[in-house]
């Protein structure tokens, strides 16, 4: 065993003591260990890192913000109509308003002017958002539920269930959904608005009918997409270990399902949802201004646009304002959805 | 003496890559040396730096990996040195490589045939005919059968062992001096790696280039290589013949993978010993020796400073304190008794 | 492959049986009839006029005369538009949208492919970082802001371009410009994601260890793998812009099948709101078979079945 060593100068003289056995805790303190992290934190900590991710969350918040709260302590009305106030320019007062603040009143500015019916335009671009996003959000969130239900079910039971439940997607996923929604979003609020008048269906009256019609009509359709992605990855989820686990220490489906299989797919599911906001808003804004959205008074962002097209060679701003504000709520939900993708994608994460 | 001719020659080569985090050093000091229609095995486990030191005798490094010191040599180029364009005529003439992964190794979307025929197209001055018929020889060299259908399938449409011999094929069809194999059985059965393997032997013989085995299983090398390089945290730790390495291992993380392989010969009730402890991270290297931590006679001086090389019969050398601590003793002894 | 489209043509019948059926029933729970709306008509009259083109039966045995029609390939009258049938209008409207909404793609693919793949081979640089942001911007503009934009400024502003109608050649370059910027910002980030997906794959370190060059690893090795994605997404772009084009056509006050679909809801003009649908259906699917026909072709591990 023994073999000739060759001698080999060193370029120091160590000591006697540098031979002598290393402890364990010296040998610890060298090993500079990555901090292991969970999904989550992991995820959080990279998503705090992508300053576009975190301003486009920043804009969102302030929409909310602007949208949801301001209209609350606003001086004017969506609805009210001010006599001797119809057209005026952003900043400009009417006569009437002109004289109570040279009676010393204070009066609030107009800061987008008013439209032909002398309602105040900036009040009406808010609640606009408003609608569009409570659209967007409400319509999103039944995609989520209809969605992953119909593709965890399809995903994990597979076989004929799977089979019978894909070919029904196939068959939504062909039909032109443009057409489809036009045409319910027209149809639905008749018996909706019937059904309003019954009881225990007020809150149909509360919201409009066409805003509910406009919600099931995306719901009804667009679910489609969610289910898709849901079903492929409970497909491969439901392959690991750990179902296998679950299944042998007799958990039931529904548990399997609820308990291991959703929350594994929660990041994706998020994302999707995140992207799928505003997609609905876009939908809702292009039906609004083919005039077949929400039905006046209520604005919305899409009818605000459409209203001011005929005008807008004289009051550019009219239309600017709200199609500003639908490009802005798109872009920043669109830019947080891929933030969250980058961060929670486990996928893209392995790049 | 003369100056030996080498097929590769490096000489301490540095590696780095340079990433979000920071300098990743994956090669430190790093320097091997091989004759023409030598066989080397270099093991190591994942993130040694294995892989890297070979990829960097092509040139094929990373996107932002650097060589930042010392120097790279094969068949007479500088590869450290040349560039891009000078690299791809000996990417696939005279070196070539099989991966780890034939699945993905191959792009799906072209038949076997065109991947075969765009190396020889690339490299020679085969045209037509010439070049389908060298194709169908290549297939026919890698032991496929029906090679004329063959040509005209898509790799999705093959087994994986078909697709490694078809990867092999491709990396024979300039006959290289140098075929590197980084890891080429792993992602096969274990009846498919044995076939692989004899396959690569054969045409060893036949054929008479150089092959550096890129693998972390043993048994794989111990029936291949002449000379194996043991690599751990980006550095050569042992280097040495085969029989150097599997009868008289020096460094104890050479010795202890030999305790982790299993032997069917000994008794049965002998138990495997793992190597506990994680590789060290390169993002942060250590100032001393990379096993250090995990090493179970570690030293005070281990954990400060480098290993020096000690040099043992032939080639075999090794780094480690531990065979340092000996010589000392000895010299110190003498130093003693001279007083 | 006669087996697969046998099979898709089937399936697309099934559909369109669907959207009749669901379009039929759906459009005449809308109280009131096509004829209420116009001014001094008596009920005598509106009788005659609804017993004319049969919507004084049941609708079981409307819905029931009017896809045996449909077997004959016959969409029926025009409530609206006295004397011409619906297939003629179809017939004269759908050639102006199909030829805008072609263009449109043929411009959004030939901007999306080349853009996606530029920024991914740069990817963090300045170059990458432009395309991204006008990319994502591009998706988050409604077609009606782009389109009016086009306008104040083309028209209003530098009285360049004319800003109604199809007369002539540059009268296509502001819809299609503003038809195009979604679908061609879609396809940039589609082709970036890809192609980079497909940069760190393992063949194309394989091209690279054969010493294939960089134009070649790019247009042969990658491009056919990465353009799959950018394929699949051809029919619903399609679809949208089949449909999508209704404002585009709305504000450029174009004569397309779009306005005219919206117009006949709006009018309950029922004859009118089936056939749109119906033939709008069909075409989209057939379009799709068309698509995942090119996919196949492209990506020799699918297998149409």
């Amino acid at each position: 065993m023994e073999e000739n060593r060759k001698t080999n100068s060193l370029s120091f003289q160590p000591a006697l003591d540098d031979f002598a056995p290393a402890s364990v805790s010296e040998r610890e303190s060298l090993v500079v260990m990555r901090e292991s992290v969970s999904f989550w934190r992991d995820g959080i900590r990279r998503f705090r890192k992508n300053r576009i991710a975190m301003s486009a969350l920043f804009i969102v918040f302030l929409i909310v913000i602007f949208c949801f709260i301001i209209p609350m302590f606003y001086p004017y009305q969506y609805e009210q109509q001010m006599k001797g106030s119809e057209r005026l320019s952003p900043m400009q007062y009417s006569k009437t308003e002109q004289e109570s603040m040279a009676r010393g009143e204070k009066v609030f500015p107009h800061f987008l002017g008013t439209d032909q019916n002398g309602r105040d335009y900036m009040i009406r671009v808010l609640v606009g958002g408003r609608v569009s996003m409570t659209v967007g959000l409400v319509a999103s969130f039944l995609i989520l539920l209809i969605g992953s239900v119909y593709g965890s079910i399809a995903g994990y039971f597979g076989g004929m269930v799977d089979m019978i439940m894909m070919r029904i997607v196939d068959i939504i996923y062909t039909v032109p959904d443009v057409l489809i929604i036009i045409l319910l979003a027209q149809t639905l609020k008749y018996p909706l608005e019937k059904l309003g008048n019954a009881p225990g269906f007020g809150w149909i009256q509360k919201l409009g009918p066409n805003m509910v019609s406009m919600f099931l009509v995306f719901a009804l359709l667009y679910w489609v997409g969610m289910a898709r992605i849901v079903r492929s990855q409970i497909m491969v989820l439901k392959q690991s270990e750990y179902v296998t686990a679950a299944k042998a220490l007799g958990a039931n489906d529904r548990r399997i399902i609820g308990k291991h299989l959703i929350v594994n797919c929660i990041g994706t599911l998020i994302v999707t949802t995140t992207l799928q906001i505003p997609s609905s808003i876009f939908t809702e804004s292009f039906l609004s201004f083919l005039g077949l959205g929400v039905q006046a008074p209520m604005p919305s962002l899409g009818s605000l646009a459409s209203a001011a097209l005929n005008g807008f060679q004289t009051y550019p701003e009219k239309l600017f304002a709200p199609a500003f504000l639908i490009f802005v709520i798109i872009l920043s939900f669109n830019l947080l959805g891929d933030g969250l993708r980058d961060a929670f994608d486990p996928k893209l994460k392995q790049q | 003496m003369s100056e030996e001719k080498y097929l590769v020659d490096i000489r301490h080569e540095q590696l780095s890559f340079f990433t979000s985090a920071g300098e990743v050093k994956a090669l430190n000091d790093v320097s091997i040396r091989m004759k023409e229609g030598e066989v080397l095995g270099i093991v190591g486990e994942s993130g040694s730096g294995k892989s890297v030191t070979a990829y960097s005798i092509m040139g094929l490094t990373a996107q932002n990996g650097r060589i930042v010191g010392g120097s790279v040599e094969f068949n007479g180029h500088r590869i450290d040195e040349m560039k891009e364009k000078e690299l791809r005529k000996i990417r696939g003439s005279e070196v070539s490589i099989i991966f780890q992964d034939p699945m993905t190794s191959l792009n799906p979307v072209w038949t076997v045939g065109n991947q075969i025929e765009e190396s020889i197209r690339l490299h020679t001055e085969k045209r037509g005919a010439e070049v389908r018929k060298r194709a169908r020889e290549l297939l026919e060299l890698v032991g496929i059968n029906e090679p004329e259908k063959r040509l005209g399938q898509y790799p999705h449409e093959l087994s994986g062992g078909m697709r490694q011999r078809v990867m092999i094929a491709i990396a024979l069809a300039c006959e290289p001096k140098l075929l590197i194999a980084d890891e080429p059985t792993t992602a096969l059965d274990v009846t498919i790696q044995a076939q692989i393997l004899e396959l690569m032997q054969d045409l060893k013989k036949k054929l008479g280039m150089g092959i550096i085995m890129i693998t972390h299983d043993l048994g794989v090398v111990a029936s291949m290589c002449d000379n194996i390089a043991v690599m751990y945290a980006g550095e050569i730790v042992e280097y040495g013949t085969t029989d150097d390495i599997f009868y008289r291992p020096m460094h104890e993380y050479t010795k202890g993978l030999l305790r982790s392989i299993p032997k069917f010969h000994e008794k049965d009730y002998e138990r495997l010993i793992p190597i506990e402890g994680q590789p060290v991270d390169l993002l942060n290297p250590p100032k001393g020796c990379g096993f250090a931590p995990r090493c179970q006679s570690c030293m005070k001086i281990c954990l400060a400073k480098k290993p020096p090389r000690t040099d043992f019969d032939g080639l075999h050398y090794s780094r480690c304190w531990l065979l340092q601590k000996e010589e000392f003793l000895k010299n110190r002894e003498g130093e003693l008794s001279h007083v | 492959m006669p087996k697969y489209i046998a099979k898709r043509v089937l399936m697309a019948l099934v559909t369109a049986f669907l959207v009749a059926t669901l379009t039929f029933f759906v459009m005449n729970m809308v109280p009131g009839g096509p004829f209420l709306a116009e001014k001094a008509v008596t009920p005598q009259a509106q009788a005659a006029m609804e017993a004319k083109y049969g919507l004084d039966k049941p609708l079981h045995v409307q819905y029931l005369t009017y896809m045996s029609g449909l077997l004959h390939g016959d969409f029926g009258l025009s409530l609206k538009k006295r004397g011409r049938t619906v297939a003629q209008i179809i017939s004269t409207k759908f050639p102006v949208s199909a030829r805008l909404g072609g263009i449109a793609l043929l411009v959004a693919v030939f901007f999306g492919v080349p853009f996606g793949s530029v920024a991914a081979f740069n990817r963090g640089k300045a170059v990458d970082n432009v395309l991204v942001v006008f990319s994502t911007a591009g998706i988050a503009v409604p077609s009606f802001l782009s389109s009016t934009l086009l306008m104040f400024i083309f028209t209003t502003k530098l009285n360049l371009l004319p800003s109604l109608g199809l007369k002539n050649p540059q009268s296509y370059i502001m819809p299609v410009i503003a038809l195009s910027l979604y679908p061609a910002s879609y396809i940039a980030r589609l082709m970036r994601s890809s192609m980079l997906d497909v940069m760190g794959q393992d063949y194309m370190r394989t091209a690279r260890a054969k010493g294939v060059s960089n134009f070649m690893s790019i247009f042969k090795h990658a491009m056919r793998n990465a353009i799959l994605p950018v394929i699949t997404y051809l029919g619903p772009l399609l679809a949208s812009l089949m449909t999508g084009s209704f404002i585009i056509e709305k504000i450029f006050n174009i004569p397309g099948l779009g306005s005219e679909f919206v117009g006949a809801i709006t009018s309950r003009d029922y004859p009118m709101i089936m056939g749109t649908t119906i033939f709008l259906a069909v075409f989209i699917i057939a379009m799709n078979v068309i698509v995942d026909i090119t996919y196949a072709i492209v990506d020799p591990r699918i297998k149409l079945r």
